[in-house]
Formats: C-alpha cells, structure tokens, sequence
C-alpha cells in the first residue's frame, strides 16, 4: 500500500493499557492558561524516566471552561492509579497552583476518583474554603494574587498508552517536515496528546541492552549511523527516522489519531511509514497500519 | 439581570393533578402533598391522605379535586396562598405548584425538585437537605432559614427565587445555595455557618450578621455592611464564574455575566470566626 508515493508498512503499532486523566485548567488569559499547562505537563515525555506521560489538548469547540475563563486541557497518563495521584499532586501544586491566576478543573466524567484538591487545599494554611455544587466540591486556596480554586477530585479511568508510527525519510529534513505536519494535525483530535518534545521523538527504545541494569536502550536496528554494525531495519535510501508516540483517554481516538498522523505525514522524501510492535505479546491493543488508512 | 426559565411551563404535566375545591383565609396544613406519600397509591388512595383545615382534621379529598396517579410528577392548582407544608420533607419527584403558595413550601426536603409559579410564603425550604426549588415570583420571610430554636438551617440543595424575598433569608444555613434575583429583606445570611447567598437585586442591611463561614455576593447596590465586616481586597473569584455557569447549565437562564466583573470582599463576621465573606460586586460604570 501506498500514499503519495509512501509505503505503508503491513504492521501494527502495539500499545498498552495505561490510567489517564483529564484537567482543565485557566486563567485569566490564553497565555497563562497555557502557561499552567505547560509547566504541569512538563518534563512527562516518556513512563520510563518522568513518572507519567503528559501533554496539552486543545478544547474542542463545543467545549467550555467550568469558569467561562480561556483554558486548555490537560492530559495525564501512568502506569497505576496510585501513581497518578502522586504526579497530580505534584504537578497541579507546583505548575498549575504557581501560575498567575490559574485553576484547575476536573475534566474527564468517570467513575473512579482521585483526590487532588482535597490534598492541595492544606496549603491554605487553615484559611481554605470550598464550595458544594452539584456534587462537585471546589477548594478555594488563597494565594497572594487572590485565590487559586482547584476542585477535589479528579476522575481517573483506564486509557491507551504507546500507540506510535515511524516516519522514515531520505533525509533528516523530509523526516523532520513530515513529522511536524503529522502532529499539526493529530493536535485536532480530541483526547489524545504526544508527549515528547514537539510531539515528536528521535531516541526510539528497545526493552532491552547489553548493559546490567539498563532495561531499556536505543533503538538501534533504525539508527542509520550503526546501520553496518547491527541486523539494520532501515531500507536502502532511507537516513533518518523520527517516531511520534501517542497516549489517548480512548482507543477509537488513539487509532484516529495515527490514522490522521500517518496520512498526513506522506509527504516528498518520505519512503515508509512502519510501526513498533513486540510481536504483540506484551501490549493489550494493536493498530494495524493499513487497517487504520484504509477506514 | 437574568430571568428565571419557566421550566414548569414546558413539562407534560401527567401524573397527580390536585386542584383546590374553593378559596378560603384558613390555613390548610397539606403535608401530605409529597411524592413520597403518594407513591403506590391511586386517585382514591390520595384523597384519603390526612390534612388540616383549621384545627380541623380532613382529607385530601375534602379540600382537593385528585385525578391521575403516579408520584412523581404532582401539579397542585387553584387558590393555595394558605395552603402550608406542601412538598414537606419530599425526598423525589416533582411538584409543580401553578398560582402562589402559603409558608413551608418544601421544608426538610432533601430530593426531587419544587416549581412554584407564582408566590411562595414564609420559611421556602426550610432546613433543605438535598433537591432544588424554584419559585417564580416573590417569596416571604425565612427562606431557607432554619426554625426558631435551631442551630442549623439549610444543608443542601438549592433554593432559587425570581422576585424578591423577605428577612433572613438564609439564616443559620450550613450547606447548599441560595439565589435571589430581587431584592432581599434585612439581615440576610444571619449567623450563617457556610453554603452561598447570591443576590442580584439589593441585598438588605445588615446582612451576614453573626455569620462564622459561607458566601453572601451582592450583584447588586453596595449594602450597608455591619461595622463587624473589615474589608480584604478586590478581586475577581473564579469560583463564582462556575457558580453561575453551573447554574446556567442546570437549566436555569440566569445570566452568567455578573460573575465576570471585580469584587470587594469583606470579612466578618468578627464578633463571630471572621471567615464569612460578602463579595459585593463593582457596578459597571
């Protein structure tokens, strides 16, 4: 199958079940809400080494905030709920708590809970208040700008973590081009986030080495500069590869997510699209690739 | 300002139609109008339920025509200004009360909703556990307020009131919400201990007298405030914002715009905890 000229690799991409969660946060204008954001979700590109994978969404059209203010979403995945109680409390209260006139909203509807508000709230130092509303309970925590308001739960439920497709190129500038216009346009759906830098990553693992200790390493049978030294995955022609991983609340919107990544990605000067599996014996959920751009 | 959705006027009104046989200046005690009490019953079932006309012991049926059955979905008509307790202690369901009602409407209820399409008496939900009740008009004294010689009021649910009220709305309440879209009488909020007061209209003087914690908002004129009230800053509360917008998404047209503007917060009461707060809103110059 091709695209453009690019092959679609007969493969799938293998994913895992992760816990994922959803906030809204804002402020008093777009920058600070982005501001917020971004410092929550910062250093979260991979589980391996950032405690959780996370990254921002934009709010879908139909969407607003819970204070009317300007705002974007949140994403949040790990490995256990636990964890995630512990990242949130961590992120909410240092990225989000600390930025100019910010909030912080639940923003995922589920049937599990986890407390974060109603932790960060002890900062208040006794002077705290909430508010009831239809079930929900905000904390009103004063803070020297006025009050930053986080509500106290936050809903938790089981997502998609790992979905991913490689893009490999002629060259490192076809593979950066094309890549970059794969997550302009997965940015568009819902519910899914990239969590590396500008969506995008260049140091693609393996789960294993050569070294004790070291459960993961680089992807070497796609690294071009070791291409004589290891069993290569690379074809002829092809000197750059550049991975986009992607976590979603969902499967359906993983799935759109590569369907639109992959075809808007088949672009000159890249030879084939191709996806990292284990054989799909680790991984609960498979994307076939053909499947995907076929529908 | 904003203005109350008649949501009563687009309901298919099946269910349990009670109207009142005739109009008289004695009060009726009809606690018995209650989704809770009619549940399993029939038409005849109903009109057995017991009432007070006067001091006098009656039926339902002596004062009311029943037709239908079903409880959870009650419309009571005809000239009800002294027709007391309706809805008292309802758990579920909904009453639709169509012209204006005497005192207690909805007291201790902790579920389903009220609508009242005209006027209501004293004491409208009072010591409110839980459910939500909207009366169109004007409404009395003691709203939400808690009976003499209790230490706590309402604690839940919501009370919405399109005119006015009287004193004391809210007096003694620990949870829930409140919101006026007139004017209120003196002292509203009186040794509150939490929940939320909204007021559009001109909140009465001397409001959150005695109060420990909880929300009084004026979106209206400046009020006179108690010397027991110090002021803090003027801000712009986000949590208001969602107040309203919650509100609004319950299917309540009320105008979510207020909420954006500036505050002035005051504390007080200090005679009490300090931790009450009256936001009084910056009018649009």
């Amino acid at each position: 199958m091709r695209i453009n000229g690019v092959e679609i690799e007969d493969t799938f991409a293998e994913a895992f079940e992760m816990w994922g969660a959803r906030l809204i946060i804002t402020a008093h204008n777009e920058r600070w809400a982005l501001t917020a954001a971004q410092a929550a979700t910062g250093f979260a590109t991979s589980i391996i080494g950032c405690g959780c994978e996370a990254g921002t969404n934009d709010l879908p059209a139909d969407e607003r905030t819970p204070d009317g203010r300007p705002g974007v979403a949140a994403l949040f995945f790990t490995t256990s709920r636990q964890n995630m109680e512990a990242q949130l409390l961590q992120r909410v209260g240092q990225g989000v708590m600390t930025s100019p006139t910010s909030a912080c909203y639940n923003g995922l509807d589920a049937g599990d809970t986890i407390k974060v508000g109603g932790k960060l709230r002890f900062f208040g130092d006794g002077f705290q208040s909430s508010k009831l509303l239809d079930g929900r309970r905000l904390w009103r925590v004063p803070v020297m700008d006025g009050e930053f308001v986080v509500e106290e739960n936050f809903g938790v439920s089981k997502a998609v973590g790992g979905g991913n497709f490689f893009i490999m190129a002629e060259d490192l500038e076809a593979a950066l081009a094309a890549a970059e216009a794969a997550v302009t346009a997965m940015r568009a759906v819902p519910g899914v986030i990239m969590p590396f830098p500008g969506g995008i990553v260049r140091s693609g693992s393996k789960v294993s080495s050569r070294y004790k200790g070291q459960h993961v390493s680089s992807n070497t049978p796609y690294c071009p500069t070791i291409r004589p030294l290891v069993e290569s995955a690379l074809p002829d022609g092809v000197e750059a590869v550049l991975e986009i991983v992607i976590d979603g609340l969902e499967e359906e919107a993983v799935g759109e997510a590569m369907r639109v990544g992959v075809g808007a990605s088949c672009l000159p000067g890249v030879v084939r699209i191709t996806a990292g599996n284990y054989g799909g014996s680790l991984g609960r959920y498979q994307f076939h690739l053909r499947d995907l751009v076929d529908a | 300002m904003g203005c109350l959705a008649c949501a009563a006027l687009m309901l298919d009104r099946g269910g349990v139609t009670l109207y009142r046989k005739e109009s008289s200046p004695i009060p009726v005690e009809a606690d018995s109008i209650c989704p809770d009490r009619f549940l399993g019953r029939g038409p005849a079932e109903i009109a057995a339920l017991p009432a007070f006309y006067g001091r006098r012991r009656v039926t339902l049926g002596d004062l009311f025509e029943v037709e239908g059955a079903g409880a959870d979905n009650i419309t009571v008509s005809g000239d009800l200004r002294h027709v007391k307790k309706i809805g008292l202690g309802m758990s579920m369901g909904r009453i639709t009360v169509t012209g204006d009602v005497g005192p207690h409407l909805g007291a201790y209820m902790s579920g389903g909703e009220i609508s009242a399409e005209g006027t209501a008496g004293d004491w409208v939900g009072a010591h409110m556990k839980g459910g939500r009740i909207v009366v169109q008009g004007d409404a009395g004294h003691f709203v939400g307020a808690a009976y003499p010689g209790e230490t706590r009021g309402v604690t839940g649910g919501t009370i919405v009131v399109g005119g006015k009220v009287g004193g004391e709305v809210g007096a003694r309440m620990r949870r829930g919400l409140i919101v006026v879209l007139g004017d209120t009488g003196e002292f509203a909020g009186a040794h509150m201990i939490a929940g939320s007061i909204l007021v559009f209209g001109r909140l009465g003087a001397r409001p959150g007298a005695g109060m420990k914690r909880g929300t009084i908002v004026a979106f209206g004129d400046a009020p006179d405030l108690l010397p027991t009230f110090r002021y803090a800053c003027r801000f712009q509360p986000a949590f208001l914002r969602f107040h309203l917008r919650r509100l609004g998404e319950s299917g309540l047209s009320i105008d979510s715009e207020p909420a954006d503007g500036h505050f002035r917060r005051y504390l007080g009461d200090m005679n009490e905890l300090g931790k009450g707060e009256i936001l009084v809103r910056d009018q649009p110059q």
